[in-house]
């Protein structure tokens, strides 16, 4: 009754053409993003910094992931390296300049990201599908050797990790130990709304079907004048920007410090389910898939305390990953297409209820 | 000028000087190609017969290994144990052609792969629960595998060979002539090549390819099974290993995802590569290039040959 289009003319090809064409999702979407602000406010210290930050920042990296993946049909393994190089250009830069505001510092550390990835990128020309998939491991695998083998870029620590300075944004602490969740929480919400906003109207513009038009096919899409090199090297660039992005945020305003290892492959294989169980090609899909990857393990230890259970802490954990495994394939079989058809299907739904169609 | 010494001519002055080394060095590159080789064939037979890159052919090898030393742990005689393993590898092909690979006919290869990658999860969790997650010996003696060193006298030095590794380059040799007899002289090797050709075709001169699908699943678990044995005895048994399936993808790629002897011959050369590149320029870079040196030997050669060595060639039309 409430959801439907009934009423709303549309008088402008502008408008028609409208990322919300629909009245019902500009005021969900204002809803989500008011309930999104106030958040801090009702929600306990847990709740922002171990669920909604976390949250937010895989979102971001799986947008990433999704330009590439979902977007451009370019299948990458190496997202978690392309985060490391958001991190530790964040973490050289802010030891170079500290006085520049750190979120200025953090958006900056995705174009050492992108330019890295671009670098990657470039045998996608010649190399495709798993072939290219397996290309891409190699730069996971330098990316992260780097990490652990050049001391300049972790300052020559004795422990070989980052260390998180503590920045300050408006007199606040956003970063170090001494930094709110809340404070943290709104800054991480600001950067991943802003890019997300971006790429929003990347993906409806003209690069957006340019990619498109490459992942359907890229001879065809070469055919109709689409350059193929400029579009997938865009597309490694921008993927990496927001995969850079998301590291930086990962490190500084989530973790606090980090060592190589949280830029390992599994890092970047969890981002790819995401990317999948959300949905190719779905923005939306991609924060519904990082919502249901990251929450799903944690949900599952939660389980057996509620029914009084006392199980091992090992026998859960391995409970856990089998649980994961078992969702994963039961769930490609009921919707391959991820979670944002389900939403999709909903939508389309609620629009013609009471009727079936 | 000393760098490009460094590089281009100092690891040769070393390999010349010091012979015994190099046989060394290239001893251990082949038979850890050999290795890797094994794994990447269970990942072509796969590939070739249903189109899935199947991402669990590592996890395969470990649960192979964990389920045949986690049996004679609970006091399974060893033969025995052997056997159950290899009934539990078939319940497992079985399993996964009815659960997976049945319900996701026809879907984009990437459901399929991630598919594999729920499979790979489900199998850590499994074999972590019953067999536990400590690291356990291979049970070496109680299958008669030889143990120990052989020295030989070479070239001014001694080159040292485990036993263990002779007898796993040839039960690799063994293994891969059964399959190319299997492959070429059984009714059923003709059905799984037909099924590699073409699904449709099969089809239609009444081949099963659920059936088809089941036995490559259970070649490919024997074949991680002879693997789990093998790198089980040089190193030790634990989910750590997963780590080398990671290595079998570019060997795979190195060859062509569709050949057999690219498999082999991709696994020989990323061995003896990397090998080589860690002994003689790792100390260049202090170290550890063994990580992704594999992976770039690949990145290299697909840029010349985008479908591997041995794939077939990639034809693409509008």
């Amino acid at each position: 009754m409430l959801y439907r289009e009934t009423g709303q003319f549309k008088t402008t090809y502008a408008a028609d053409m409208a990322v919300f064409p629909l009245r019902q999702d500009r005021i969900g979407l204002a809803v989500i993003l008011a309930a999104a602000l106030t958040l801090p406010f009702v929600a306990g210290e847990y709740m922002l910094s171990a669920v909604m930050i976390p949250l937010l920042i895989f979102a971001l990296a799986t947008i990433g992931l999704n330009l590439l993946v979902g977007y451009t049909g370019l299948l990458s393994l190496g997202t978690a390296g392309f985060m490391g190089v958001g991190a530790y250009a964040c973490y050289k830069l802010t030891t170079f300049f500290p006085d520049v505001n750190i979120v200025v510092w953090i958006l900056v550390s995705g174009f050492f990201s992108a330019g890295v990835g671009a670098l990657f990128g470039l045998p996608s020309l010649r190399i495709k599908g798993f072939y290219l998939a397996v290309a891409t491991l190699a730069a996971q695998f330098f990316l992260q050797w780097c990490f652990t083998r050049i001391p300049w870029l972790y300052n020559n620590n004795i422990s070989g990790a980052i260390e998180v300075p503590g920045r300050t944004l408006f007199g606040e602490f956003v970063t170090g130990p001494n930094a709110s969740a809340e404070m943290r929480y709104l800054v991480v919400l600001a950067v991943v709304a802003l890019l997300t906003w971006i790429a929003s109207n990347l993906v409806h513009g003209r690069i957006g079907r340019s990619w498109m038009a490459v992942r359907d096919m890229d001879i065809a899409a070469e055919l109709i004048g689409i350059r193929l090199l400029p579009t997938k090297l865009l597309a490694f660039a921008v993927s990496s920007f927001y995969c850079g992005v998301a590291g930086a945020l990962m490190v500084f305003l989530w973790y606090g410090s980090a060592e190589p290892e949280v830029f390992s492959i599994n890092q970047s294989f969890l981002i790819l389910f995401m990317v999948i169980i959300g949905g190719l090609g779905s923005l939306i899909g991609s924060f519904f898939g990082a919502a249901l990857i990251y929450v799903l393990p944690i949900a599952l230890k939660a389980v057996p305390p509620l029914f009084g259970l006392s199980i091992a802490a090992a026998t859960v954990e391995h409970m856990t990953f089998m649980i994961v495994g078992a969702l994963i394939i039961g769930f490609l079989i009921a919707e391959p297409h991820g979670l944002a058809r389900l939403w999709q299907t909903g939508k389309q739904k609620l629009r013609t209820w009471p009727f079936p169609y | 000028m000393t760098i490009l010494y460094a590089i281009f001519v100092d690891p040769f002055v070393q390999m010349a000087g010091a012979p015994d080394l190099l046989v060394q060095a290239l001893w251990d590159g082949l038979v850890s190609g050999v290795l890797y080789a094994l794994i990447a064939l269970g990942f072509v037979l796969i590939f070739k017969a249903s189109g899935v890159f199947n991402f669990a052919q590592g996890i395969m090898v470990v649960f192979a290994a964990l389920t045949l030393v986690g049996l004679h742990e609970k006091g399974v005689p060893a033969f025995l144990a052997l056997a159950l393993t290899v009934a539990v590898m078939f319940v497992l092909a079985v399993g996964v052609e009815r659960v997976v690979l049945r319900p996701l006919v026809n879907q984009p290869d990437i459901i399929l792969f991630i598919a594999t990658f729920g499979l790979t999860y489900f199998l850590i969790g499994f074999g972590e629960l019953i067999f536990g997650g400590n690291p356990k010996a291979m049970i070496t003696d109680q299958l008669f595998l030889p143990r120990g060193v052989v020295d030989v006298p070479m070239l001014g030095g001694m080159v040292s060979f485990q036993k263990i590794d002779i007898a796993a380059a040839i039960i690799a040799s063994l293994m891969v002539a059964g399959l190319a007899v299997f492959f070429q002289n059984t009714r059923i090797g003709r059905a799984l090549r037909a099924v590699a050709d073409s699904h449709k075709a099969a089809l239609s001169v009444g081949i099963s390819l659920n059936q088809i699908w089941v036995i490559v699943w259970f070649a490919a678990g024997l074949v991680a099974l002879a693997a789990g044995i093998m790198w089980g005895a040089r190193s030790e048994v634990s989910f750590a290993l997963e780590i080398i399936a990671l290595k079998a993808l570019p060997v795979l790629v190195l060859g062509g995802l569709t050949s057999v002897p690219g498999a082999i011959i991709g696994g020989l050369i990323i061995g003896v590569g990397e090998k080589l590149g860690e002994f003689y320029w790792g100390p260049l870079v202090g170290g550890g290039i063994e990580s992704w040196l594999a992976y770039f030997i690949a990145l290299a050669v697909l840029l010349v040959r985008p479908q591997g060595l041995f794939g077939e060639k990639i034809i693409e039309r509008i």
